[in-house]
């Protein structure tokens, strides 16, 4: 399997798309440190970094631009199209140069070909999430001059972490359509489609919001059981969408201002701390987000197994 | 030659949605011959080759490489076989001596050796020059030779060839031909699977015959013309200078003679036994000038003819 990475690895990195997407990284790192330098005061205020509650450090990170988080964001959209531009010609492009057949009829196992493309994707992956972040901090370190606390390289190694996991997600899923389509032009195009779904319409434009808002609406002056029943519902339903799961992760590792992920009722707001959530309580509040993610890359893996296992490997 | 098989095949089957490609098919094939694998398109040629692989699962029936069973033990068959598919595809950015290299890195081969090899096959396949260049720019001749190089780089007990000498050239089929010859003698076994009729004659030492997934006809090539052709007798060709029409009588006499035609200069004689000597003494007892004397040896291409009108 080392041979098949080794050579995976050395693909990449000689590759246009990978050349392609390391710029791309590389503009939202500058975009990134452009915002965190219009907006940082007001990341602070809200953050309550300037009251000592929050992290001065993280909030290059958080900053706005026009109402956007660009970090985050640009983060949210490059790596899952990393994850598919590394992974929708996996297995079928071997195939239509034939050099499928010719790889399997080596000494390896079927499963090591898959979890080879696959560990060197997310190597390159990884490669791209450190360089981002490590651009954005060391950056972001000259210009504010504030140095990160342990907890918070904590956060930030988490946050790269929990991306990477998000990324892997979707390079499993391209794989596994490279796997299932003869032809990359198909495998290309639906994880793009399901990710336009997930992200763009389900979480960007509020169409998920929408529907879980119709499937499950939130009827004032019912009791207040019952309203938080179906506030509960709506949630769970927006969290069928990866990109919404992934959202909420990192938010609550960013902005540990953010007072867990449940339903409060405003008569509650009294009663939350005014101080950021601890690490340990971070975790905890995002441990399901994360099962749910990799359990969906396993998903995706299991299916690829199966399809490719079953697969016949003709030359021609 | 040993009596041990290098590939074993017994009641082997395969069904594709109910239509069977390959169908109780038997055969062995020897350690270090040259077998010839023949059959027109669609013939299940390719198919049995897959499960020999493994690629493909038998329906029912058995495979055995080397004593092991392709589908249960894949590793230990794939390490051992060489697969030259009858189109082969290389990473095109990469040059011959990478795509080699990786291909020696998945066989665990160490890097010493491997360049070592690389050398000896890329030579051996008269693309040394070529080393460094991508194969991408590589002509489909060059790409044929490069498989070549790339199946001996592990060098296997047993070799699959598809179709090896597609797209080559006259001058490149004869080295390819004559390579192919030699890897009995370097302890390699060769299935050759091809329709190229005088190929697989000039290098094979047996053959099987396959139509519709059936074996028609299986064995060693000398044998197989004479018993598929003339029910296992020798013919013999006598040519004479003259018309001899008193010789005809003379030769049937001769015993073990089985029959004799005669057409102008030429008698054509049926026996049981290799009767030159016999033949030869009598003609040139009976004063007719011979003009030459010889076994008629049927060309592969006369079996595989009569085998496909029939069936």
């Amino acid at each position: 399997m080392l041979a098949i990475i080794r050579k995976e690895l050395a693909d990449h990195f000689n590759s246009v798309r990978f050349l392609v997407l390391f710029l791309l990284v590389l503009v939202a790192s500058g975009l990134g440190l452009y915002a965190a330098s219009q907006g940082i005061r007001d990341a602070l205020q809200q953050s309550q970094a300037v009251t000592q509650n929050g992290f001065v450090f993280l909030s290059l990170f958080t900053s706005y631009l026009s109402d956007i988080p660009v970090v985050p964001l640009a983060i949210a959209i490059i790596i899952p199209l990393t994850g598919i531009v590394l992974g929708f010609d996996a297995i079928n492009s071997e195939r239509t140069s034939g050099t499928l057949s010719r790889l399997l009829t080596q000494p390896v196992y079927r499963d090591s070909v898959i979890n080879g493309k696959f560990l060197a994707g997310l190597v390159t992956m990884s490669m791209m999430i450190g360089t981002a972040i490590l651009l954005i901090a060391g950056y972001g370190l000259r210009m504010i001059g504030v140095p990160p606390t342990a907890e918070e390289i904590i956060r930030l190694f988490l946050y790269g972490f929990v991306t990477l996991i998000y990324g892997a997600f979707w390079l499993g899923l391209a794989m596994l359509f490279s796997v299932v389509f003869r032809r990359s032009a198909g495998s290309l195009l639906v994880p793009i489609v399901i990710f336009v779904i997930f992200f763009l319409f389900w979480v960007f434009l509020p169409f998920g919001q929408a529907i879980a808002e119709a499937a499950s609406p939130v009827i004032p002056g019912t009791d207040v059981a019952t309203q938080i029943d179906a506030a509960e519902t709506q949630q769970t339903i927006l969290r069928l969408s990866p990109s919404f799961l992934f959202q909420e992760a990192y938010g609550v590792i960013l902005s540990p201002r953010v007072a867990g992920l449940g339903i409060l009722k405003i008569s509650d707001l009294d009663f939350i701390l005014p101080n950021a959530l601890s690490l340990g309580q971070s975790l905890l509040a995002i441990w399901p987000h994360l099962v749910g993610i990799i359990c969906l890359s396993v998903i995706c893996f299991a299916a690829s197994y199966i399809v490719f296992m079953r697969q016949e490997v003709r030359a021609t | 030659m040993t009596d041990n098989f290098a590939i074993e095949i017994r009641d082997l089957t395969k069904d594709y949605d109910r239509v069977t490609v390959v169908d109780h098919l038997n055969f062995q094939v020897n350690e270090n011959e040259v077998f010839g694998l023949l059959g027109p398109n669609g013939a299940g040629k390719t198919t049995t080759i897959l499960m020999m692989l493994g690629l493909a699962e038998p329906t029912s029936g058995s495979v055995r490489v080397f004593g092991f069973d392709p589908t249960r033990e894949p590793l230990k068959v794939k390490s051992i076989v060489g697969y030259l598919p009858e189109e082969v595809g290389f990473y095109t950015d990469m040059t011959a001596r990478e795509n080699l290299e990786f291909i020696a890195d998945l066989n665990n081969i160490g890097r010493e050796e491997t360049r070592r090899r690389v050398d000896e096959v890329l030579d051996l396949v008269g693309l040394a020059e070529k080393k460094d260049t991508p194969t991408g720019k590589f002509s489909r001749g060059m790409r044929q030779r490069l498989g070549i190089a790339d199946v001996l780089i592990k060098r296997p007990k047993l070799v699959i060839l598809d179709e090896p000498t597609s797209g080559l050239d006259p001058q490149g089929i004869n080295q390819l031909l004559d390579l192919i010859a030699g890897l009995p003698g370097l302890g390699t076994t060769v299935l050759l699977s091809s329709h190229q009729l005088y190929q697989v004659q000039r290098v094979c030492h047996s053959i099987g015959i396959l139509s519709r997934g059936k074996m028609v006809i299986e064995g060693p090539i000398d044998k197989l013309g004479r018993e598929a052709m003339a029910g296992g007798r020798y013919v013999i060709e006598v040519e004479t200078a003259r018309p001899a029409p008193e010789l005809v009588e003379v030769v049937r006499k001769i015993n073990g003679v089985l029959g004799v035609e005669a057409h102008d200069n030429t008698m054509n004689i049926t026996s049981e036994a290799d009767l030159r000597g016999d033949i030869a003494k009598a003609v040139v007892q009976s004063d007719v000038p011979l003009v030459q004397i010889k076994v008629h040896e049927f060309s592969l291409d006369d079996i595989y003819m009569k085998y496909f009108k029939e069936s």
